[in-house]
């Protein structure tokens, strides 16, 4: 009679992923973007109309949203670069109440639904010190406390080209790291996590104050850096448009790897790895007999 | 049969998303929430003038000045009395600046010039979003008030305009503080050539580091406060008693 050999299982086991301030500032942050997204676009609204350099140069815009009427029906359209696309229903034109109205996005994604500027800029700013500070705060502690060296920035073997690929390679066969490997953070993930935090959201808070005349005249370089206005007005659409992508990108590999576990991990800090058994302790072979 | 089950279906989506959209839009007006929302509007005003001491907003080259700058707001006063004075090419107006002041004044176009003046191309940024460039020359804000001798009690000047927008006449309040800025001017010229109609004639308000609706056009009046709140609305002007914030630094 022979023992079938039984592969050891892996075990689950609980490793402390996330600490409380990433926790804390990560939900702020979802909560804060949320609304700034939404209220932003309810301030693209009242212009819908995005141009480069310092001034508007009406009618020669990169982007543009608009609506016109065709056969007693609104056609709403988006004008990228010169070139038109009809996006009756969702940009240019939308329903409101059942009516189709002139609006660059629609009602379901501003805050206030209704065309109000005023209110818009009121949550717009109010969440954007929500969002300033807590990033500030997340940022300082990240670089003190040793999570950005630690857990963001790429290791040297990681960011060998032919890692760097091998892990693309993975991604696309959805296969994620496991065991001792899913401890840190991949390659992939760290430049996505570190992409967002030290360069998308400075920049939008960079950009969202270069629109400020009067931080444009106490910081005089915010202009020079954007090189103008409506081009920090542009940089901070495409960028907050970034993060959008982000966003969709991020949620589907939540669930991908496993929805609950990260979800949790973001909640109470504790991710589950399927650790390696511990290898049998053989006993030292014993010597042949002098 | 499916269409009208279909038709059940988005029916029902539809009115949950209505009801979504009020819900949300229940908290978004909700005067409380707006009051909390609007602390940002204090520190916005207090952390920039702590930060900015009153720096210069940029100016640019004549190269920059923007070939069709847009008239916004009130492009032709709808008001009698303001016609009548075009009719006559404002050759009886006169500026009014009393209040909380040592010597109330009244000044035509021509004395006005006569004080010192500056010239200054500047951006004009939109509350919408938009931006032009454009130069203007007027007489410096703070010497029209060394002029008139503001009391220790003006803390805000009051800018009463001749335009009537939406049913109210237009009005704007500027702090005292913004009064004696290098780059607040009364401007009644425009890239080299009076103040047109569309862009406030005779007179306008320049006040470099503030957003468009601050920049008040047909200025009739400037009286010195030590308050505002008994004025229209009592939000210190025209677009702050639509909800605007009177800040208007960003």
């Amino acid at each position: 009679m022979t023992i079938a050999a039984t592969t050891p299982k892996p075990i689950r086991v609980l490793v402390r992923r996330h600490a409380a301030i990433v926790r804390v500032t990560h939900w702020l942050n979802a909560i804060s973007l949320c609304l700034l997204l939404l209220s932003g676009l309810q301030i693209f609204n009242a212009h819908p109309d995005l141009y480069f350099g310092q001034q508007s140069h009406f009618g020669h815009q990169w982007l543009g949203m608009g609506a016109y009427e065709r056969g007693g029906t609104l056609h709403g359209v988006t004008v990228v670069d010169g070139y038109v696309f009809d996006t009756t229903g969702f940009l240019g034109a939308s329903r409101d109440h059942g009516v189709l109205v002139s609006r660059g996005f629609p009602a379901w994604l501003t805050i206030p639904s209704v065309r109000y500027l005023a209110l818009g800029r009121r949550w717009h700013f109010f969440f954007a010190w929500v969002f300033a500070i807590n990033l500030t705060l997340y940022l300082a502690s990240a670089a003190l406390g040793g999570h950005l060296k630690r857990d963001l920035v790429p290791t040297l073997s990681q960011i060998k080209p032919r890692h760097v690929l091998h892990e693309i390679w993975d991604h696309m066969r959805l296969r994620f790291p496991k065991g001792e490997e899913a401890r840190r953070y991949n390659v992939l993930q760290k430049g996505a996590y570190l992409g967002v935090v030290v360069l998308l959201l400075p920049v939008m808070i960079l950009s969202g104050m270069t629109m400020s005349p009067s931080l444009d005249a106490d910081f005089p370089w915010l202009i020079d850096l954007f090189q103008g206005r409506q081009s920090a007005r542009s940089i901070h659409f495409i960028t907050a448009s970034l993060i959008v992508l982000f966003f969709f990108v991020h949620m589907v590999m939540v669930v991908l790897s496993g929805t609950w576990n990260n979800v949790r991990s973001m909640i109470t800090g504790r991710y589950a790895i399927e650790a390696d058994p511990p290898p049998l302790s053989l006993p030292a072979p014993i010597g042949d007999a002098p | 049969m499916t269409l009208p089950r279909r038709g059940l279906l988005q029916g029902a989506g539809a009115t949950l998303g209505a009801l979504w959209l009020s819900g949300c839009d229940k908290i978004a007006e909700n005067p409380q929430v707006v009051k909390v929302l609007s602390s940002a509007e204090v520190l916005n005003r207090r952390v920039q003038r702590l930060l900015g001491r009153g720096a210069l907003a940029r100016e640019f080259s004549k190269a920059d000045i923007t070939p069709a700058f847009k008239a916004n707001g009130t492009i032709n006063p709808p008001d009698a009395d303001y016609q009548a004075m075009v009719a006559n090419d404002f050759a009886d107006w006169k500026l009014v600046v009393d209040g909380l002041v040592e010597r109330p004044l009244a000044l035509s176009l021509d004395q006005l010039k006569a004080l010192p003046s500056r010239t200054q191309i500047t951006r004009h940024d939109c509350v919408e979003g938009w931006s032009c460039i454009g130069e203007w020359t007027g007489v410096k804000f703070g010497a029209l008030m060394d002029l008139a001798g503001l009391k220790p009690a003006a803390k805000h000047i009051v800018l009463y305009c001749a335009d009537t927008l939406g049913g109210a006449k237009y009005y704007e309040t500027l702090d005292v503080v913004d009064a004696h800025h290098p780059q607040t001017i009364l401007a009644y010229a425009m890239n080299g050539a009076p103040l047109s109609i569309a862009h406030g004639a005779p007179i306008r308000l320049r006040a470099e580091r503030y957003l468009g609706y601050k920049q008040a056009k047909y200025v009739m009046r400037l009286e010195a406060v030590d308050r505002y709140d008994h004025i229209a609305g009592g939000q210190g002007g025209f677009w702050e008693d639509q909800g605007y914030d009177r800040y208007g630094g960003i």
